[in-house]
């Protein structure tokens, strides 16, 4: 029966075993998808930007435009590749590489389907199901910023260093959110590989339970991505292209590329978190067939494509973040709220865990913890507005005093004189040994006397 | 080492050559980034290791934590502190090089001498330990939140009050409060209001021409003259403005046309 295990044509056995060759298949396959998909949606967000923007956008190359980014790509592949005098030549070379490759190795925990058959054997759509998937995604993620950082410092120019300076910075503050709006699904799924948490959505996704911690995902995800409105890195108005401006032809075609699967690939992250992955939606869920078999496929492109449209319609309305505000954001608002929230998740999944829980005890339980965490929220504005005003009037009862101290001399002592304050001029005493101060430092004694102003 | 499979034995030799190369590199490269990314190769090809051998979840951390969070502070660090920093290559102690020497050899013997008294057990692999928990998390979170409950635990507070005191050091308290943008707008009209020359829609960008693009280049005003205010005071200040002759408007009479034909005509300074 050994011929059950390996790939035979025309009775020769090729000793090659079958799930090597699905392997093979299933990752060549993934390959091809994800090109394919940037293709579509690069054509996708031009067209759907020019639609929200009243034009008409790519029409000529194909039908629809939709041959479009194919032209443009054979375009990019033969330009001249231009590599900057100041360029760090091995790095320059390396950074687009180490960007796109993490970009594809994402995708390779993804589940697209339940189990089909191929050939007549039963295989997973999912190329590797690792027991620590989500994490696995983090860490190649965390591979692929260093393309970025590379490129910026690589590239010897200002601007593409302060876009790599800023991405590293906004990813690494992006992570921290995303790592823990994952800690709740993993507490609800109990399990951190991707088919798992599939596994676990049958009943409810977990948007529903989990909404903050989906939010929150979400919201970093755009971050993660370098994407319309969190997109300081590549500023057009504030650092010409951010980290890529130097770079040319093909190098740059593989930014774009990685910027474009980091996209899918997140967006299928969600879909998998929060999503319910390749679950058919409500309506046909109740189709006993919709979740078998080569369908849910489907359902997941067509989630896929929600959420490109969704990162696109962001790009297409959203004014771009101030970097202080964007940090701000990341730092005071999302890590603290998707902190409570975790501490929430816990201790609903504890009460849960010991058994004497209930719905009916549940559903009270969460919705006191609900109004006091709001509460908590609200108390925490009332708080900071309440000190903005009180900043506000210390500060106006500091400037008048300011302005009718006019001697500089606060309560009594000489101190140095606050902005937009004169000091009054004090006529030194002269000193009585002029020579030695010379000798000693070196200055003369009208420096010494002047106090080192000039 | 009967029991390593062929697949193991094969990552390990590649890895190792890779990450040895990776070592030395980092001894051996004179830029100071390159010898970062060559230590990050080296942790990439430790986390392989650690897959390999069972441990996937600590192979996974070790990316995470050292290769995407140290390192990248580490290289964030040394970009923001200069570009071109290049490691000195002069002696600072006297005689640190030949003293290096013995201390090298010493402590090559050292290293020899344990590995050949070493009495390594017998190879048992991870299986078995990942058994007991019902997987490789499972048991690490058991032994993590029972037996070394109490190190991790003291390691999480020594991290936070290390974070905690780098905050304290570098904390700095403001003389004045920040003003907001809305403060910062009340302001400014105050100041126009008064009859003080201010900008209230913000200057004007730069000229963008065929062929200058930069801010050094003025923008033409309606009437075809330069506006200073699109070129930084200091830049004027240095006299480094790239200058355009004021184009004749259609119709007007054409005294500057020579000066404006010629092919260098964006490159003569303004003098204004």
């Amino acid at each position: 029966m050994a011929n059950m295990d390996h790939w035979v044509i025309n009775g020769f056995d090729t000793h090659i075993p079958w799930w090597f060759l699905l392997t093979v298949i299933k990752g060549v396959a993934l390959f091809a998808m994800l090109v394919v998909l940037t293709l579509f949606n690069i054509w996708f967000e031009r067209r759907v930007v020019s639609w929200m923007q009243m034009r008409i956008g790519p029409n000529r190359v194909g039908p629809q435009g939709l041959l479009q980014s194919l032209a443009d790509g054979v375009k990019l592949a033969l330009k001249e590749d231009i590599v900057p005098e100041n360029a760090d030549k091995p790095v320059f070379w390396l950074a687009p590489v180490l960007s796109a490759i993490p970009a594809f190795l994402a995708f390779a925990v993804i589940p697209w389907g339940p189990e089909v058959s191929i050939f007549g054997h039963r295989t997973t759509l999912q190329l590797v199901d690792l027991p620590i998937g989500v994490l696995y995604i983090l860490a190649v993620s965390s591979v692929g910023i260093y393309g970025i950082v590379l490129a910026g410092w690589s590239s010897g120019s200002t601007y593409p260093l302060l876009g790599g300076i800023r991405s590293s910075a906004q990813m690494i503050s992006y992570e921290i959110a995303m790592g823990l709006s994952f800690a709740g699904v993993f507490l609800y799924a109990g399990t951190m590989s991707t088919s798992g948490i599939v596994a676990a959505q049958e009943q409810t996704w977990y948007i529903l339970p989990l909404c903050i911690s989906g939010i929150i995902y979400i919201i970093a995800m755009v971050g993660e991505t370098n994407r319309a409105p969190f997109d300081l890195p590549e500023a057009e108005g504030e650092l010409v292209g951010g980290f890529h401006t130097e770079y040319t032809s093909l190098k740059f075609a593989l930014f774009f590329l990685a910027e474009y699967i980091n996209l899918v690939t997140v967006s299928s992250l969600a879909i998998t978190m929060f999503f319910g992955g390749w679950r058919a939606p409500w309506p046909l869920s109740l189709w006993s067939g919709a979740n078998q078999g080569w369908y849910p496929m489907i359902w997941f492109l067509v989630k896929l494509l929600i959420f490109v449209f969704v990162f696109i319609w962001l790009r297409g309305t959203l004014p771009r973040l101030r970097y202080d505000q964007f940090m701000k954001l990341g730092w005071k608002v999302l890590i603290p709220v998707s902190l409570v929230w975790l501490l929430l998740v816990a201790v609903i999944r504890q009460l849960k865990n010991v058994g004497d829980m209930d719905q009916a005890h549940l559903i009270p339980i969460c919705l006191g913890a609900a109004a006091l965490f709001v509460l908590v929220l609200v108390a925490l504005e009332v708080r900071e507005r309440n000190q903005v005003s009180r900043d506000r009037r210390s500060r106006d009862a500091a400037e008048l005093a300011r302005e009718e101290d006019l001697e500089g001399l606060g309560g009594g002592f000489p101190v140095p004189p606050m902005p937009g304050q004169q000091r009054a001029a004090i006529t030194p005493r002269p000193l009585r040994t002029p020579i030695l101060a010379v000798t000693a430092n070196g200055h003369t004694p009208a420096e010494e006397a002047s106090d080192g102003r000039q | 080492m009967g029991n390593t499979g062929h697949g193991e034995t094969f990552l390990f030799w590649v890895g190792s050559i890779i990450s040895i190369l990776g070592a030395l590199g980092l001894i051996f490269s004179k830029k100071i980034v390159h010898a970062a990314l060559c230590l990050c190769t080296v942790m990439l090809c430790l986390a392989f290791f650690y897959m390999a051998q069972g441990a996937v979840f600590l192979g996974v951390v070790q990316i995470v934590v050292y290769t995407g969070a140290v390192m990248m502070l580490f290289l964030f660090v040394l970009m923001l502190i200069g570009i071109e920093s290049q490691d000195s290559l002069v002696e600072t102690i006297r005689g640190q090089r030949w003293l290096a020497v013995p201390f090298v050899l010493a402590f090559g013997f050292v290293l020899i001498g344990v590995y050949a008294h070493a009495n390594l057990p017998e190879f048992v692999g991870t299986d078995a330990a990942n058994a007991k928990g019902g997987g490789n998390v499972q048991s690490l979170a058991l032994l993590l939140f029972s037996r070394y409950f109490w190190a991790f635990e003291v390691s999480s507070a020594v991290l936070i009050t290390s974070a905690t005191g780098a905050m304290v050091l570098t904390h700095r308290e403001r003389t004045v409060p920040r003003k907001s943008q809305r403060e910062i707008s009340i302001e400014r009209f105050e100041r126009w209001g008064k009859g003080e020359k201010v900008s209230l829609t913000g200057l004007p960008n730069p000229g963008v021409y065929a062929q200058h693009n930069a801010v050094d280049t003025p923008a033409l005003l309606p009437d075809g003259s330069p506006s200073e205010a699109s070129v930084n005071a200091t830049l004027r200040g240095r006299d480094t403005v790239r200058g355009f002759r004021p184009l004749p408007l259609p119709g007007a009479r054409r005294n500057g046309a020579a000066v404006a034909s010629r092919g260098d005509a964006g490159n003569e300074e303004v003098s204004q």
